[in-house]
């Protein structure tokens, strides 16, 4: 079968300067000083692993630990320092919901918008708006500029566009929780027909239950190294363990 | 070599949706509330037009031949340049929350920005033609050409946005300078003045201003009628091609570490 993600020994570094030199006097003096050295920062060592059409991974660890690095290299976000990423399919990260949204829009024009920047024709964004505005329950509001709405409606918003097309590869990082208890019982459902679609995901969370619930594999991470690799029952009770 | 070449085309085919967005997002939040809304793109233009042929008609004296049209063909193509290359320095620092969370070929935020100008420049063009019919000033076979001179400024703006889009991330100081720099530049270039009142250094530096290419052969296809020479046609499209090639050099080294500075 068909790796869909092929993560090579990828390795990540940050400059952790305590100051970024972001002006040319302070870069040219520092250069004179020889000052021009920055402690360096590796987010993510030497990660390798490689999913199949239709895994679920859930990503655990603790705080600082990578997995939004990780999450972000896959996507394409962040280039990695060493190493490299394979996706084989659309990519739909849900790294942050509603990101591109124009508060001076409308809800109208921030789904064509959005969905442009997702990668989406006009054509398709045609064919689906409705469905979106009726799944995020903003009938009403569809000429409302978005700096009126309340966060929640946003929310939904964001959450309706990112999940309208059935993706490839689907890259969540805690956004399950999103708006009443009616709208996330909703969005869950949805989460699990992407799930049973035989999407690719890829999962962060806090919360081992919710990975044991829906991921098949894990992958615990700990200073950006890898931990351990393989099945989510297993890698789970590890990692309680701790 | 050629794979990656398709890829590339694939991509730009892909995202070129969100390049109209983008494009039409500028020109709709430009104008949104106010009362004449697009009609600006035309009304500024003139009014600059009015007020500077005040000034300089009067206070100076100056005795240019048909001097508002004289102005305005300087002026359009010059701040299309100007304005389209401000608003690109900030296009990527501007849409850093947008670069952290979804991968978007970065290129699009400048481009986007110059293309938008683009549009203005065209509805700023109306406005010249109207006055040019209301001042009886002869229209022209060769302002069918007009297309050229903007092309090679569109790749000229081109370049230079994309190039002052990534260096800005780096050193926030060019933000400022910018500002002084193009008011100079402004200066620089004649716009409300003839350039042969300026002495004969200054004219020898002057050929290494573009803008003072761009905005002749503007004049020269509007007022005067005559299709500049082939050696004139080289030279601005050197100085765009040249730009450009500079600019994108400069953006795709750099545009995988935006994402860590922005």
């Amino acid at each position: 079968m068909d790796a869909m993600i092929r993560v090579n020994d990828v390795s990540m570094m940050f400059n952790m300067s305590s100051d970024r030199i972001d002006n040319i006097k302070e870069y040219i003096i520092r250069l004179l000083k020889k000052q021009l050295m920055f402690q360096e920062f590796w987010a993510l060592k030497h990660i390798s692993f490689e999913l199949e059409k239709g895994d679920s991974l859930g990503i655990v660890g603790l705080n600082g630990s990578g997995k939004s690095t990780l999450l972000k290299t896959i996507a394409g976000v962040l280039k990695p320092t060493k190493g490299s990423v394979y996706t084989g399919g659309a990519i739909a990260p849900l790294i942050e919901l509603g990101a591109g949204f124009d508060d001076d829009l409308s809800a109208e024009e921030n789904v064509y918008l959005n969905g442009a920047i997702l990668g989406y024709s006009k054509e398709y964004m045609d064919s689906k708006y409705e469905e979106i505005i009726t799944f995020a329950e903003l009938k009403d509001f569809t000429q409302v500029p978005l700096k009126n709405y309340s966060s929640g409606m946003k929310a939904r918003l964001g959450f309706a566009i990112a999940t309208m097309n059935v993706p490839d590869i689907l890259i969540l990082d805690e956004v399950l929780a999103v708006g009443d208890y009616k709208f996330q019982e909703k969005s869950f459902h949805r989460m699990e027909e992407i799930l049973h679609s035989g999407a690719t995901v890829l999962f962060v969370s806090h919360s081992v239950e919710q990975v044991r619930k829906i991921c098949k594999k894990a992958l615990w991470l700990s200073n950006g190294e890898m931990k351990m690799f393989g099945d989510a029952e297993m890698v789970c009770s590890q990692y309680e363990m701790m | 070599m050629l794979h990656g070449l398709k890829v590339k085309i694939d991509v730009f085919i892909k995202y070129r949706n969100l390049l109209e967005n983008l494009v039409s997002r500028d020109i709709k939040v430009r104008y949104r509330r106010s009362v004449l809304g697009m009609l600006w793109t035309v009304l500024n233009p003139l009014l600059m037009m009015v007020v500077i042929t005040i000034v300089f008609s009067t206070l100076f004296k100056q005795n240019i031949e048909h001097f508002p049209i004289y102005y305005l063909s300087g002026s359009l193509i010059f701040s299309f340049s100007s304005e389209t290359t401000s608003n690109a320095l900030y296009s990527i620092i501007g849409n850093a929350s947008l670069m952290k969370k979804v991968y978007i070929p970065k290129y699009l935020f400048p481009v986007s920005k110059v293309v938008s100008g683009l549009v203005n420049l065209g509805f700023s063009l109306i406005a010249m033609f109207v006055v040019m019919l209301a001042m009886g000033v002869e229209c022209r076979i060769t302002l069918l050409l007009l297309p050229i001179p903007i092309f090679y400024t569109f790749l000229f703006a081109t370049g230079l946005g994309l190039l002052l889009s990534a260096a800005t991330v780096f050193f926030r100081d060019i933000s400022h300078f910018y500002g002084v720099f193009v008011m100079a530049w402004t200066y620089f270039t004649p716009i409300f003045y003839p350039v042969d009142i300026l002495p004969e250094t200054a004219r020898k530096v002057m050929d290494f201003n573009p803008m003072y290419h761009y905005v002749q052969y503007m004049r020269e296809l509007i007022l005067y009628g005559n299709f500049p020479s082939m050696r004139e046609n080289l030279i601005c499209f050197l100085f765009g091609a040249g730009m450009l090639l500079i600019g994108t050099w400069v953006f795709y080294r750099k545009q995988d570490k935006f994402v860590l500075y922005v």
